[in-house]
């Protein structure tokens, strides 16, 4: 069938025959025709391989045993294989001693600095500036404390979420059941007068005394803050939300409860959530 | 070869020839189609899984209508990056209630399969609201429009009805209390008995922060329970499926 015809031959024709019009039966290139048996004989194996006859319950498994299911979990296996030994160093050091150990470190905050991006960077920002409503985390202000073990910790369980049982909790009452207008105006000039101008200087002095009345037991005679109980410092120019009057009459009136969902559990391992706190930590305002 | 010869009635009646290539195209329909309804790797039953909630059914339609799908995937697929990134490859029986599926074909924002508890309730507001303003490169449009629209379950009876004849279990039970069950999962303070007993894991929060049901609340609600269904802590998917 693949002989070749002469020149001078006419080959055969089909034996078809239309309007006087005949076909030649010339035989297929011999390329082609080696490739496809070429692709029969790769079929033949690759049904004997692989996943290929769907039967009642479940489709021939192949004699590779391949499967994708199979194939991910061994990929993931090798690649915590290859850092089990620096991950399991991580998972029981000391957590203030791993900033002495070069090596450790420089291990977590760059594995850190990926947990960031996959988890964290979609509320604090890809650069860790923060947003309104999620704090920046490069700066000296921590809500809940700046230390590795405060940040790690923080990680790990949250704010305020429904999740973890452990999660760091505080609420600040709505004052807008709780004072009268007038007393809120106050304070709110007070409040602003700390950090800078407030809107009407003449209600600083009794807004002191709402100040002292309402909002001392958790932010502090001095406004400086408490991370035990994650009340901001109203003292400084950092604002969460924002520190124009509107915005912190809206505070005082409604409150806030900003949550953080829990990075322990099922989502990250112990030495994930330590490489990202210290990788947080090194940023730059970490205490 | 004499049989060969024979195909000459075919190709010289049409209507023979229609019957025949039917018969072709229905076997191979058979073979390829067929075994997906007793295959065990596409009928895996998983613990966990449930019908959605009222609400979050609602949720699930101004996803579709809005055309998520068409920039986000539900769909994570066995490999490690995937796995890193968004958590355990999807299972079939994860969408097996998913009437048409939201696996999607193409990710210009991210996988949203698992996206259920990963962001507190106030930053799907905000990102709604204003994606830029909480992930700058973000191409996504604003659909803070969703939060004035208030919705009343007026045809949930109907939607949970239609389900069913698609085949997703809804009890009669279910779709009698339907209407309450969508107006208690957004009041924490409202008699959510019923509604857990029937939708295990069913968050129950004012989603939005605002009084009233907004399709806000809707969508909210069914993005946060998303992916949580299963609980991988217990789970462990057989690997040669």
């Amino acid at each position: 069938m693949a002989k070749k015809p002469t020149k001078k031959q006419e080959p055969d024709t089909t034996g078809h025959e239309w309007d006087g019009i005949q076909e030649y039966n010339n035989p297929l290139p011999r390329w082609w025709l080696w490739t496809f048996y070429a692709c029969i004989v790769w079929a033949l194996w690759y049904v004997v391989a692989y996943p290929a006859w769907p039967l009642i319950n479940e489709a021939t498994a192949g004699y590779k045993g391949w499967s994708t299911r199979a194939n991910v979990a061994e990929e993931i296996a090798e690649a915590e294989a290859a850092n089990a030994e620096i991950n399991a160093r991580l998972a029981s050091a000391e957590l203030t001693a791993i900033a002495d150990d070069a090596e450790l470190q420089g291990y977590a905050t760059s594995a850190g600095a990926a947990v960031y991006k996959t988890w964290c960077a979609q509320c604090h920002g890809s650069g860790a500036a923060g947003a309104k409503g999620y704090p920046n985390l490069q700066d000296d202000a921590w809500l809940w404390g700046g230390t590795i073990e405060d940040i790690h910790y923080t990680v790990a369980h949250g704010i305020r979420n429904e999740e973890d049982a452990d999660a760091r909790y505080s609420e600040m009452p709505a004052f807008g059941d709780l004072l009268e207008p007038a007393q809120i105006e106050e304070v709110v000039n007070y409040v602003m007068s700390l950090s800078g101008e407030p809107q009407d200087a003449s209600l600083v002095a009794a807004g002191e005394t709402v100040f002292m009345d309402n909002c001392a037991a958790c932010h502090g005679e001095q406004a400086q803050g408490d991370i035990y109980q994650g009340a901001p410092n109203l003292s400084d120019a950092i604002w969460l939300y924002g520190g124009d009057y509107d915005t912190v009459k809206y505070t005082v009136v409604n409150s806030r409860y900003g949550v953080m969902p829990p990075m322990g559990g099922a989502d990250l391992s112990e030495a994930e959530i330590r490489a990202v706190a210290l990788y947080v930590h090194q940023l730059g305002g970490g205490e | 070869m004499a049989i060969l010869d024979k195909h000459a009635i075919l190709e010289k009646n049409v209507t023979l020839l229609a019957i025949f290539a039917f018969l072709v195209v229905t076997i191979g329909g058979i073979v390829q189609i067929a075994p997906l309804f007793w295959l065990e790797n596409t009928i895996e039953d998983v613990e966990g899984m449930r019908p959605y909630s009222p609400l979050e059914l609602t949720g699930r339609d101004i996803y579709v209508r809005e055309g998520c799908y068409v920039c986000h995937s539900q769909m994570i697929r066995p490999m490690r990056d995937e796995v890193e990134r968004y958590g355990h490859y999807s299972l079939a029986a994860e969408s097996k209630y998913d009437h048409p599926f939201q696996w999607g074909s193409k990710r210009t924002g991210p996988d949203l399969a698992r996206v259920g508890g990963r962001y507190s309730d106030e930053w799907h507001v905000d990102h709604l609201r204003d994606p830029q303003s909480v992930v700058p490169e973000s191409v996504m449009p604003k659909y803070g429009f969703l939060e004035n629209r208030m919705i009343e379950p007026e045809h949930i009876e109907d939607l949970l009805g239609t389900h069913r004849l698609v085949g997703v279990p809804y009890t009669e039970e279910m779709i009698e209390n339907a209407k309450a069950d969508f107006n208690v999962q957004v009041d924490p303070f409202g008699d959510t008995d019923g509604l857990l007993a029937r939708y295990p894991n069913a968050q129950v929060r004012n989603f939005d922060g605002q009084p009233g049901i907004s399709e806000a609340d809707a969508l909210i609600a069914y993005l946060q329970m998303l992916g949580t269904l299963v609980d991988f802590s217990t789970f462990t998917p057989v690997a040669n499926r």
